[in-house]
């Protein structure tokens, strides 16, 4: 059996200008990113639109989590004695070795060598598929689309659909590869019918739920009144893993608690309609313990510290431990639109990517590598990414501050982050990037224009990232003009518009125009 | 946690100050006797610290400048649906929304209702969890098998489908409950067999998910359905049933 992936090590990544060269180049990724994210935009603005509270929800939402941060030692504590009283295990972990030898350890002590595991943020920011596979336990993924990355050996590209860098040929000749190596073949002649790739899924990954000891799941919430944990899915692989094994062992971050059972009332609206579309997800499995002939008859729950207290540290930054996963603000985001997820370079792409993995490397306590140092520059400040988010995490505000924290604060004899910047203006990232946004604008004004034909100034700010390097010179910077209010000012790019005409950066949508 | 503090009281005590409960030096910690040989991170004899470690370094964050304030939740969101709402008729739109099929039907019709839909899904053989409610099931000629006592997962596997009742349902999500009552059953008796009849009476439906979320009682497991299982992976081309129910029906009874 070789069906072990190696770790999406993400430590090869060059910085994301130069990643994000790589990725604009490959039109066929833009293609499938761009179907993908136009797509779940639009069912995301429908079922949004039908909510009249939908503000309100969103607001509650916020003030939660704020109220979970600003309590966070007196919640955690409630959460482990509810859940100890419902019959589970808590287990604290300061960082990922320790996460993952809480996990290797239960495992081992039950005696398996395979755990299967239900996708999950937490455990692939800790490497735990790797830590496993050092101790001889295989650790079968069984998210559809985190199948496809693993039995694929890729990288995944988006906290939804991992493997939407991926159309469904190349999906077919990974299964058609790869399944036999990791258990059941996939059948001969298996077609490239979305629905046929499903039911091979299906059947390869049956024979791995009935058997298996021992599951691994995230979890999407944490009721410390209750002790009840929260998994949110769609395909019911979830459903396989936290219920047919006898061993459950669940990771997670310390940020993800809520106070009260109540609170799952806004949570439960606000994440499903941001991250899928829909009005409600297909399954949601919440437990409390173990239950005497239901489910696993022992449950393990790890406390996942990695870096989230230094975040909390950051009086701007902490906003970021309000995120629910959602992956709203990549769906709207201009960049990722043109890059991908992997160009980021860790588990967590996108907006809320740029703006938290570099705060859990410790950007505000010591020096970070130059990958992570070009991060915050990763983003146009357009503001799109907060408008979408559920929480209201002003995204913006963050990269500023850490633009700022890069080239203010004088970390180390170089400033790291205007070094990203200024080989970002000197090469790679500044040319496509203009031309990715002048066909972002043709794209979206192609009414407008017709009759001349061409388009007008790209704004000044997305001309190039030498501008985002000088606001950081200047920080505390105000909020740059956005995107939309430039279209609005400049009729999508047709006049020079007036200035004094710009829209703040929060009104509207890109998805509107 | 939303009240406000007495006037001069210390409106963050845990933010700086260890509760009286919290022993740092506790040598208690679940995971101390989790002695693995071999793994970095046990030192036997000696508590592994990290919950001390963990809750110095939060309190020491959310110390000193730029300290959180205090936070009051505004919960003035919609908790029902406005007077007069159907919500039987809501709720069946919005379950075939999922691509579900949802009957309607009384006590006079319910029966040949369901033996159509079971016909349709060439369902013969019949799981039900222990209660009182699904008996009649009988009379539409399934066989039907009770999981009492617990059927083995490869018998379950090997069922054609399972029929069970909810604990409440959700008419603005189209989203079914159950909670392992009555005629509910086991998480994974709903989950095997390829075929999942639901039945819901009426007066089991709520407005929103407030009202759920309200008369549920968080210490049972919960499922949460909202149609049958699906992906979006692929191409973003949505496919109903992956490992889940590839079918779910709704019979809902008036
Ligand atoms: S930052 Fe907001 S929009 Fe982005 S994934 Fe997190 S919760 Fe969703």
């Amino acid at each position: 059996m070789t069906a072990v992936r190696p770790e999406p090590t993400f430590l090869g990544i060059p910085p994301f200008p130069e990643a994000a060269h790589t990725a604009l180049a490959d039109l066929h990724l833009r293609a499938n990113l761009r179907k993908a994210t136009h797509t779940i935009r639009e069912r995301r603005a429908a079922v949004v639109g039908e909510m009249p509270d939908w503000e309100k929800l969103r607001r509650a939402g916020a003030a939660i989590k704020d109220d979970v941060l600003a309590h966070l030692p007196r919640y955690l504590e409630q959460l482990e004695a509810s859940v100890t009283a419902a019959g589970g295990t808590v287990h604290w972990a300061r960082d990922a070795a320790e996460a993952n030898a809480i996990v290797v350890g239960i495992a081992r002590e039950h005696g398996t060598d395979e755990v299967v595991k239900i996708k999950s943020m937490a455990t692939q920011e800790i490497g735990l598929n790797n830590a496993l596979a050092a101790a001889g336990i295989r650790a079968w993924e069984t998210d559809l689309a985190e199948l496809i990355v693993q039995l694929g050996h890729d990288l995944p590209s988006h906290i939804l659909v991992p493997a939407v860098h991926k159309n469904r040929a190349e999906i077919r000749d990974i299964f058609a590869a790869g399944m036999g190596d990791a258990g059941r073949p996939a059948p001969d002649g298996l077609t490239d019918r979305p629905a046929d790739l499903a039911e091979a899924a299906r059947q390869h990954l049956r024979e791995k739920f009935l058997r298996a000891k021992v599951a691994v799941s995230g979890g999407n919430f944490a009721v410390a009144e209750t002790g009840t944990v929260c998994v949110v899915e769609s395909e019911g692989n979830g459903r396989m893993c936290l219920t047919l094994p006898d061993v459950l062992i669940t990771v997670l971050g310390i940020e993800k608690l809520l106070p009260t059972w109540q609170d799952m009332e806004v949570f439960l609206q606000l994440l499903p309609r941001s991250s899928t579309g829909e009005r409600m997800n297909p399954y949601t499995s919440m437990w409390t313990g173990v239950t005497e002939g239901d489910g696993p008859r022992s449950f393990h729950l790890v406390l996942l510290d990695n870096g989230r207290t230094d975040v909390l540290a950051d009086p701007v930054g902490r906003q970021a431990l309000r995120c629910i996963r959602c992956s709203a603000c990549l769906n709207v985001c201009p960049v990722y639109e043109r890059t991908g997820g992997q160009a980021y370079g860790s588990v967590y792409p996108g907006p809320i990517g740029a703006v938290l993995t570099p705060q859990l490397r410790g950007i505000n306590q010591h020096d970070v590598d130059p990958q992570t140092a070009s991060l915050p520059y990763a983003s146009t400040l357009c503001g799109a990414c907060r408008e979408a988010c559920p929480v209201d995490i002003d995204i913006p505000a963050i990269l500023t501050r850490q633009r700022a924290q890069l080239a203010d604060l004088g970390r180390g004899p170089v400033h790291r982050g205007e070094q990203a910047a200024m080989k970002a203006a000197a090469g790679a990232f500044a040319e496509p990037w203009r031309l990715g946004l002048a066909q972002h604008a043709a794209s979206f004004s192609r009414h407008f224009i017709g009759r001349k034909g061409k388009i007008g100034k790209v704004p000044r700010l997305l001309a190039g990232p030498l501008a985002g390097w000088t606001a950081s010179r200047d920080a505390p910077a105000a909020p740059p003009e956005s995107f939309r209010s430039w279209f609005k000012r400049t009729d999508g790019g047709l006049t020079e518009g007036d200035p004094a005409t710009a829209g703040s950066p929060a009104d509207g949508g890109l998805e509107e125009l | 946690m939303t009240t406000t503090p007495a006037p001069g009281a210390d409106p963050y005590p845990d933010s700086h100050t260890p509760l009286q409960h919290v022993d740092l030096t506790d040598t208690g910690l679940p995971h101390a006797d989790l002695q693995h040989p071999g793994l970095p991170h046990t030192y036997p004899g000696l508590p592994s610290g990290a919950k001390a470690e963990i809750l110095t370094r939060l309190r020491g964050a959310l110390s000193g400048e730029g300290r959180p304030e205090r936070v009051e939740v505004d919960r003035s969101y919609r908790r029902t649906r406005g007077e007069g709402t159907d919500l039987a008729g809501l709720f069946a739109e919005r379950v075939m929304d999922y691509k579900a099929l949802v009957l309607r039907a009384d006590p006079h019709t319910m029966v040949d209702s369901a033996a159509t839909m079971l016909r349709r899904a060439q369902v013969r053989k019949l799981v039900v969890p222990p209660g009182d409610r699904l008996g009649w099931l009988a009379a539409t000629g399934a066989e039907l098998v009770l999981d009492d006592p617990p059927l083995t997962i490869d018998q379950l596997d090997a069922a054609d489908g399972v029929a069970t009742g909810c604990a409440l349902a959700i008419a603005e999500t189209g989203t079914i409950v159950l909670d392992g009552g009555p005629d509910q059953g086991r998480r994974v008796v709903s989950l095997l067999p390829d075929y999942h009849l639901c039945v819901v009476r009426a007066d089991q439906i709520v407005g929103t998910v407030p009202e759920a979320i309200a008369r549920l009682d968080p210490t049972r497991p919960q499922t949460w359905i909202s149609g049958p299982s699906a992906t979006s992976d692929i191409e973003m081309d949505r496919v109903e049933g992956v490992h889940g129910p590839r079918t779910l029906n709704v019979l809902l009874l008036a």
